[in-house]
């Protein structure tokens, strides 16, 4: 690796660990946000006062703010993501754990489902623009953007599994159990739910790209060599097309393994939406903490990724070795 | 010198390009734009013809209409008959449009800074029509691609390779995409401005590649430009085109030496010399040229024309040959020139 491209990097990853730092604060914040005393919610109530004040004191409650902060950094940094303040006081990296692979799945499973649909619309569109097909995808598409997707999800529950029966509505299956089929079976409907809003959006930006580059004459040129137009739109259009695309997804995958809430409350999922709405219901700070930071490092780390992807993209924006 | 060759080469009972009447209309909000009108050509095998114009005259739609890249479908209508290789190009099937392209006739684009796709590396632009058309293996399109590289003059072929266009300049661009067009031995080389777009001590270089190149692959070649000096001694003959409508076509030295159009006379008087100093102002063609949504009833030119008459503003002169002309040249003037000198010899 040359110097330059050293220092790049070294400043990228300065550049990261600026915005986690400030990621960690403002999760940490919540805390003061969130309303309750734990003291108060692991002993419950109607104890004498200076219980509660000797919990606060053991817990570091009643140290000033900064110091705390930096009590719950240095274990965060060490994998110590605390205790719940609820009852039966778990572990949060273990709640975390469990439900991060669900969330993660129904959002990977559903991205991929919304690019395989969402990329051959688009480009069935664009190839065809102003024709039949892409007046129909157009309307269909905005008509999906246009539905909340609740009741898309609603729509899915009540038709593929209340009336035809093809899915199961039992308890999640999960991932690491070896029932692999299993799991997928329980996995689509949701995954579904949330790919139909994405693909409208994906298939949206990528028609507009798509149009744009198959106007270049590299195009006209790759036509001239005889080559088909399935062809030209996956070898020559797609890639200088996806930038958008790719952006969009990395934001999507981010959102997604947060706030899928609905659709896990919908298909019973105990996913992290799930976990952070009830830990901030109960007022189980460590626990909406943890979950959250847990959330942001990922989203952060996704996008990162996806800058990278840039120069894979655009040779152009690869620096020159000569 | 290349005269008998010549003659076997028009003996040949088919001419490779043959265009009857070509009409390429389209149909924009505003109107029928026509911007290719009754055109006629033919090209026998490695013969060259020079296509000259202003802009917007029609050479790129007519380039693109002779091959079939332009066709007859909802936004454009394609008139008129075009024969490739015995094949009827606009009856044919897309795909089979598809197997003559890069095979019969292929094309070289103006801009080669726009013409190469950006995320591909150069030897993919060349070994993925050698592994379409010929069937190459993936190892055998690899060394295809070098050698194709190589002669068109791109030292160190092996490592250009492996390049991405925005790596080499814009002369080595034009270059592959002159070498992306010869990759599968095509017979007919449309050329569309290929220096245009290039730094004037290398169109010189570009031309001359094109020039032995096709002289070499016994290519026949339509090399279009807007500037009859780029054609001038690089071709056999050379067709002038205003406003979407052929208006001279005759022998190169022909019309250079002994121009009948007033059009075509206009335009050899604009070629910049290199004996004029530097920011001498040339003589440009009064006026602009037609709108092509609505042309002028009669000679397109008229307008125009220093010597035009009542009867070049009703009706419009058809391209004959010319008078005292036994080298098949052809002009569309209701006044040639040199008509009358003729008449008095
Ligand atoms: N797809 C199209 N739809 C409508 N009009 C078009 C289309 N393509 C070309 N034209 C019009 O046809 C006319 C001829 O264009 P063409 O590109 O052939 O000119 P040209 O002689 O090649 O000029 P230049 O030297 O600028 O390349 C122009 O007026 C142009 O605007
Ligand atoms: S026909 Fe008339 S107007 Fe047209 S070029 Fe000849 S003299 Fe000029
Ligand atoms: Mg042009």
């Amino acid at each position: 690796m040359s110097a330059a491209a050293l220092r790049r990097l070294t400043l990228r990853v300065l550049e990261l660990a600026g915005v986690l730092f400030i990621v960690s604060v403002g999760v940490f914040s919540l805390v003061v946000l969130l309303p309750g005393d734990p003291a108060v919610d692991i002993l419950g109530a109607g104890r004498p006062p200076s219980e509660y004040a000797e919990l606060r004191h053991d817990m570091g409650l009643d140290q000033p703010l900064h110091t705390r902060y930096f009590d719950w950094l240095g274990g965060v940094l060490t994998g110590d993501l605390g205790r719940s303040v609820v009852p039966p006081q778990s572990e949060v990296s273990d709640r975390v754990v469990s439900a991060l692979p669900v969330s993660a799945e129904i959002a990977v499973l559903g991205l991929l489902i919304a690019l395989l649909i969402a990329v051959p619309l688009a480009m069935w569109s664009a190839y065809r623009e102003g024709g039949i097909a892409d007046r129909i995808i157009g309307a269909g598409t905005f008509a999906v953007l246009s539905v909340p997707s609740f009741l898309a999800g609603l729509l899915l529950v009540m038709v593929m599994v209340n009336s035809l029966g093809w899915f199961p509505r039992s308890e999640w299956v999960r991932i690491g159990d070896g029932d692999l089929l299993g799991n997928l079976h329980h996995a689509f409907l949701p995954a579904l739910t949330v790919a139909l809003v994405e693909l409208a959006m994906f298939a949206r930006v990528l028609r507009g790209d798509l149009i744009v580059t198959l106007r270049e004459d590299f195009i006209l040129a790759a036509r001239a060599k005889g080559m088909s137009p399935l062809r030209i739109l996956f070898s020559d259009a797609l890639r200088p097309s996806s930038f958008s695309l790719v952006t969009l997804l990395g934001l999507s995958l981010g959102r997604l393994i947060g706030s899928t809430v609905i659709v896990e409350y919908l298909f019973s999922l105990p996913g992290m939406g799930s976990l952070v709405v009830n830990a901030a219901n109960q007022g189980d700070y460590p626990m909406v903490q943890g979950a959250v930071l847990t959330i942001a490092v990922i989203y952060v780390v996704i996008n990162a990724g996806i800058d990278f992807s840039y120069g894979y993209l655009d040779p152009r924006t690869r620096r020159v070795h000569v | 010198m290349g005269l008998p060759e010549r003659e076997t080469v028009t003996s040949a009972p088919v001419p490779l390009l043959q265009a009857t009447d070509v009409a390429t209309v389209f149909r924009t909000p505003r109107g029928a734009m026509r911007a290719v009108d009754g055109v006629s050509l033919s090209l026998a095998r490695g013969e060259t013809l020079g296509i000259v114009g202003e802009s917007g005259s029609g050479k790129s739609v007519l380039g693109r209409t002779l091959m079939g890249l332009i066709t007859d479908g909802p936004e454009t209508s394609v008139t008129g008959s075009v024969l490739l290789g015995g094949n009827d190009v606009h009856a044919l099937t897309p795909a089979g449009r598809r197997t003559l392209w890069g095979t019969e006739v292929a094309m070289v684009f103006q801009d080669p800074m726009t013409s190469l796709n950006p995320v591909k590396k150069i030897g993919r632009h060349l070994s993925e029509s050698v592994r379409l058309h010929l069937g190459l293996s993936r190892a055998e399109s690899r060394d295809r691609a070098v050698d194709l590289l190589c002669q068109v003059g791109i030292p160190e072929p092996a490592r250009r390779a492996g390049q991405y266009p925005h790596e080499l300049s814009g002369g080595m661009r034009q270059r592959v995409v002159i070498a992306m067009a010869l990759a599968c031995g095509p017979r007919l080389l449309i050329a569309d401005e290929p220096t245009t777009a290039l730094d004037v001590t290398v169109q010189k270089q570009i031309l001359d590649l094109l020039q032995s190149l096709g002289e070499e692959l016994r290519m026949a070649t339509i090399l279009i430009s807007h500037d009859l000096g780029t054609i001038a001694g690089r071709t056999d003959r050379v067709a002038v085109m205003y406003a979407g409508r052929l208006v001279e076509h005759a022998r190169t030295a022909e019309v250079f030496d002994n121009p009948r159009h007033p059009y075509s006379r206009a335009l050899i008087a604009s070629i910049p010399h290199l004996d004029l100093s530097p920011h001498t102002l040339l003589p440009a063609i009064e006026g602009r040229p037609p709108n092509l949504l609505n042309p002028p009833a009669g000679c397109r030119f008229a307008p125009r024309c220093v010597v035009a008459t009542d009867l070049c503003t009703t009706q419009s002169p058809a391209l004959t040959g010319r008078a005292g002309d036994d080298t098949g040249g052809a002009v569309a003037c209701h006044h040639p020139l040199g008509a009358a000198k003729e008449a008095t010899v």
